[in-house]
């Protein structure tokens, strides 16, 4: 019999595409989905989903979590606990529309909530350590709930399938964000579990990515006494992990994450001016085990921005393109010149080169 | 009252008509074994004093020797072997603890054995070493604090003292005193030349050898031989030995008749004198003892050089390791029972501790369980006898490998484990002027860098295999390890799965 | 000129370069063949004392007292500075071996003529034998 995911570490080649308004300008779930309709060659259907930000301005200050049940008793434990740990302000099924290509469906939940005051200050956490804390338990602990999405005013939509039907399965049409990043997954071998499917997410970080990474159980061993817990054995997973590691919990900037996790060889650390050479061995040296290697190109999305990645070789295709202020990420550039053929720029980023871009000054989402 | 006969386990076998009797086995034989018979034109070879080095095979310009096992035999008995009973011979006749040298003999599980190492097939990309970079450089010491930045919000590095190899290997304690003035300058010559130390052992550091300073661990152990202000100075980070895998829970005992000269004035102890390093450190008798010792050690250094702690694989390894971790070291290094020694009791060589392939995975998981794995680094030793033994050990948890053994069989050990007799004929592990001179530092320097280079660039073919291009994503990377014929409760100590799951 | 030397810290008195020295110089390809039952008359000798001991062969002087002595011109130093024996002129007057100070020509095995050590240059071993075959580098080859 196969395994589930989290049982078995699946390896899983992919296509990523992502697009971002430095103005903030919103725009609905269409282009992205037939960005990666293009790319259907490098998904095999068993895994699809996009994240999308600024989707939720109602509700911008409370935790948006999208969960997925297996059964009703998993959803009667699972809103349990969060009734004991949350204010539930909104819960709703997460609208979906029937697609001849999406089965076996699972519930599908979405909550808006936010930490119980009394908890959290009994908890003596910071409140995004308090709630990364919670949805690690529920993802634990309780068999059968998983949530998949966690973050303000943003959300991860994911199935088993190839992309474009998921997008259309979720009614993307009617969100709008200034962010939307997506992906389609080829895994090797995999019965298809809709919790692995990407993006994943860990707060308002979300990642997709193309790649298997060789330093995989190294990575996962050394985030795991952090208190992260890998269930899913994805590189997806363990990636974001590293980078709320690094970022939110250590205080790196997204550049010298990215300088960790994708470091320059000694070789060309050796030719740079002192004080480079001196942050980039630091950085080498202290978080050892956060070093990625093997193939990956990364789209991690976060509140007010998004970052592209490749690995330190370049051992996956990644391209950007630039038109006006908005910004194409994709593995392939036929993704970009789809949704817009006269671009500003286009260009492929170095190995290891983090791109990142954010929302212009004085732009409130 | 009964007669012991002993007869020669190994047999001194010549071709004479290869035999051209120019007498090199006679000459360099320090066991006497072989001589010429003037009067009969012949050379004659008593096998009852052999000790199997292969010192005159080796240097026979006819090749007209060999040493072959004896088929002298008792009647067959699958409970009493041969050496059971000549043991209680031995003991016998001399009241005697039985004492032998180098490492653990016996035909115990050798983990590294039933380890496989992983590949990439298709799904990710193998990466050839000779055409793209292949990191094995490797920072040891204490990685934990939060980071802090200056007023310009750049970082700060606070990292304490770090030690920096080019690769994961570093030639492991071996003292002046048990091996030879010759083999530390071969060891220190080819720590420096390869980027990474050596250790001087308990016996102090020889004032010829100060010059290697930074590629040298200083060791300060229960006898604290050797040990004052300029010792501690003088090397990149100093050792506290707690323990030695061969002998773990006692001390060592270098006989007077080995303190002469330079050995005295390294020791810092009258000549003649026996050199008795006591089992426990006397003022360690428990872990905030340990702390103090640590302390004192870093005040002595001005915070500047990284502390080891090293102990011996014993059952609760996991347990003293944390319990070091918590202790202010800066990286512990962790002996098998297969490690080596120059002489130990035969019966704690082969019956006392752990196999460092399973020490090793419950030290790692445990401090990753705790999450002080990085306040520490790990280097790990006890039969670390190839580059794919290097790998493993790395894959399991290690941050590094000590070699000691298969150094000594690069500076043309033979391992006829005979080190406690000093009569070492490859001036290894002999104190003998005539002896120490037969290791030329040239050629054993030589021998020890094209070893380690070896190793190095097949670490590197096996991390480009597994696409991995820097060490640091092989440490702790146990999916890249299978086991195979191991049972359920090994391969949930080593962490490991099964091959084909 | 490369030259052979001795390094007497590494010499440990074993000999072999005698039997290397005197195999090269057989003319057979097998040792055993060579040298089996053989008393040795090898170009390098070991000398040994209490606490040392050291290779001696000729050292190719700068300023040759052997080329000098020998009445019949048999002895001469070639461009690159060996000293050659050309043991066709030779006439066995042993003049040479009485004057060497370092005790390095010597009488050849049917006593007709002399023969010293010419780096292996004449006997096709290439690399001089006893170099090649010392357990210690305590032989060495090279410029000085």
């Amino acid at each position: 019999m196969l395994e589930k995911e989290g049982k078995i570490r699946i390896p899983a080649g992919c296509a990523i595409s992502g697009i971002f308004s430095k103005s903030g300008k919103r725009i609905n779930g269409e282009s992205i989905i037939k960005s990666i309709s293009i790319m259907h060659d490098r998904s095999n259907g068993l895994g699809g989903g996009f994240a999308g930000y600024g989707i939720y301005p109602q509700y911008k200050e409370y935790y948006a979590f999208h969960v997925f049940y297996d059964t009703d008793s998993a959803k009667n434990e699972c809103e349990a606990f969060l009734d004991r740990h949350f204010d539930i302000v909104d819960m709703s099924k997460i609208p979906t529309r029937p697609h001849k290509n999406i089965t076996d469906i699972p519930l599908i939940w979405r909550y808006f909530v936010t930490p119980r005051p009394t908890k959290l200050a009994s908890s003596q956490l910071d409140e995004k350590e308090f709630v990364s804390r919670c949805v690690i338990k529920i993802n634990t602990h309780i068999d059968g709930a998983y949530v998949f999405s966690s973050g303000k005013n943003m959300g991860v939509f994911k199935a088993v399938g190839f992309p474009e039907d998921v997008g259309e399965f979720y009614r993307l049409e009617d969100y709008q964000a200034y962010c939307w990043t997506c992906h389609g997954r080829y895994p090797t071998n995999t019965p298809g579990w809709w919790g692995g499917a990407h993006p994943f997410a860990m707060l308002d970080y979300s990642i997709v990515h193309n790649g298997e990474i060789s330093s995989y159980d190294a990575n996962r061993r050394t985030v795991e006494m952090y208190g992260y817990n890998c269930t899913l054995l994805t590189d997806t997973e363990v990636i974001t992990y590293i980078f709320d590691y690094l970022v939110r919990k250590q205080g790196l900037t997204l550049t010298e994450a990215a300088n960790t996790i994708a470091a320059p060889f000694w070789s060309t650390i050796a030719k740079l001016p002192e004080e480079e050479r001196s942050r980039m061995t630091y950085l080498r040296n202290k978080y050892s085990g956060c070093l990625i290697t093997g193939p990956f190109s990364i789209l991690l999305g976060f509140e007010g921005g998004m970052m592209a990645l490749n690995d330190r070789l370049k051992l996956r295709s990644m391209v950007i393109g630039e038109k006006d202020d908005m910004a194409y990420v994709a593995s392939e550039e036929s993704a970009i010149r789809l949704i817009e053929p006269d671009l500003d720029r286009v260009w492929a980023p170095k190995g290891g080169e983090p791109v990142i871009f954010t929302l212009n000054d004085g732009v409130e989402i | 009252m009964a007669i012991n006969y002993f007869y020669p386990e190994y047999e001194v076998v010549r071709d004479t008509n290869k035999c051209i009797k120019c007498k090199v086995c006679a000459r360099q034989c320090a066991n006497l074994v072989h001589t010429y018979d003037e009067e009969g034109n012949v050379m004659l070879a008593d096998s009852s004093k052999c000790v199997n080095c292969h010192r005159c095979v080796t240097l026979c310009p006819t090749r007209a020797l060999k040493i072959v096992k004896t088929d002298h035999t008792f009647k067959e008995n699958a409970n009493w072997s041969k050496e059971s009973i000549y043991e209680i011979y031995r003991q016998a006749e001399t009241g005697g603890v039985l004492l032998s040298a180098m490492g653990n003999p016996k035909p115990l599980p050798v983990y590294w054995d039933k380890i496989l190492i992983n590949a990439s097939q298709v799904t990710n990309p193998s990466i050839d070493p000779l055409r793209e970079p292949m990191e094995t450089r490797v920072f040891l010491g204490s990685k934990s604090g939060p980071i802090e930045r200056d007023e310009n919000g750049k970082l700060v590095n606070n990292l304490k003292p770090q030690l920096e190899l080019e690769v994961p290997i570093l030639f492991s304690a071996m003292s002046y005193g048990s091996i030879s003035y010759n083999a530390h300058a071969s060891l220190a010559r080819a720590a420096t030349e390869l980027g990474t130390l050596y250790n001087t052992g308990e016996g102090g550091l020889h004032k010829d050898f100060y010059k290697y300073g930074p590629n040298t661990i200083v060791q300060v152990a229960s006898g604290r031989f050797g040990v004052f202000k300029d010792y501690l100075e003088a090397g990149a980070a100093v050792e506290i030995k707690m323990g030695q895998g061969a002998k773990p829970g006692i001390g060592g005992h270098l006989p007077g008749a080995k303190i002469v000269g330079d050995i005295s004035r390294t020791r810092m102890i009258p000549e003649g004198t026996d050199a008795i390093s006591p089992a426990p450190h006397h003022d360690i008798y428990s872990i905030e003892d340990l702390r103090q010792l640590v302390d004192s050690l870093k005040e002595a250094t001005e915070y500047k050089k990284p502390v080891i702690v090293k102990v011996a694989a014993v059952h609760n390894v996991a347990a003293i390791a944390s319990g070091i971790a918590r202790s202010g070291a800066d990286i512990i290094a962790i002996d098998g029972f297969r490690g080596g020694t120059g002489a130990a009791p035969t019966r704690i060589r082969d019956n006392v501790g752990i196999p460092i392939e399973l020490a090793l995975a419950a030290v790692d998981t445990r401090l990753r369980d705790e999450g002080i794995r990085e306040n520490v680094s790990l280097i790990v030793g006890g039969s670390v006898r190839s580059s794919a033994d290097v790998v493993k050990a790395i894959a399991l948890g290690a941050d590094a490998c000590y070699i000691a053994t298969s150094a000594l069989l690069a500076l043309g050990c033979h391992l006829c484990r005979t080190c406690n007799t000093g009569n070492c004929n490859w001036g290894i592990a002999t104190q003998r002027p005539e002896l120490v001179k037969r290791l030329n530092p040239d050629i054993g320097s030589q021998r020890l860098v094209n070893l380690v280079t070896a190793w190095q660039r097949e670490i590197k073919e096996m991390m480009g295999g597994m696409g991995i291009n820097s060490i640091e994503a092989l440490r702790g990377n146990r999916l890249m390890l299978r086991g195979v014929g191991l049972n359920e409760k090994e391969l949930e100590i080593l962490g490991i799965k099964h091959a084909g799951e | 000129m490369k030259k052979i030397y001795v390094n007497e810290e590494w010499c440990l008195g074993c000999h072999l370069c005698e039997y290397y020295c005197a195999f090269a110089n057989s003319g057979k390809s097998n040792m055993v063949a060579a040298l089996k039952d053989v008393k040795i008359n090898p170009r390098i000798q070991v000398e040994e004392g209490k606490d040392v001991c050291f290779a001696v062969n000729c050292r190719h002087c700068p300023d040759p007292i052997c080329v000098k002595s020998c009445i019949a011109g048999a002895l001469s130093k070639n461009p690159e500075g060996m000293i050659e024996i050309n043991t066709d002129k030779c006439v066995g007057c042993f003049t040479c071996v009485l004057v060497c100070p370092f005790g390095a020509i010597m009488p050849n095995d049917d006593g007709h003529a002399i023969q010293k050590c010419e780096l292996c240059t004449k006997n096709g071993n290439g690399t001089p034998n006893c170099v090649a075959h010392c357990p210690n580098n305590a032989i060495v080859y090279e410029e000085r």
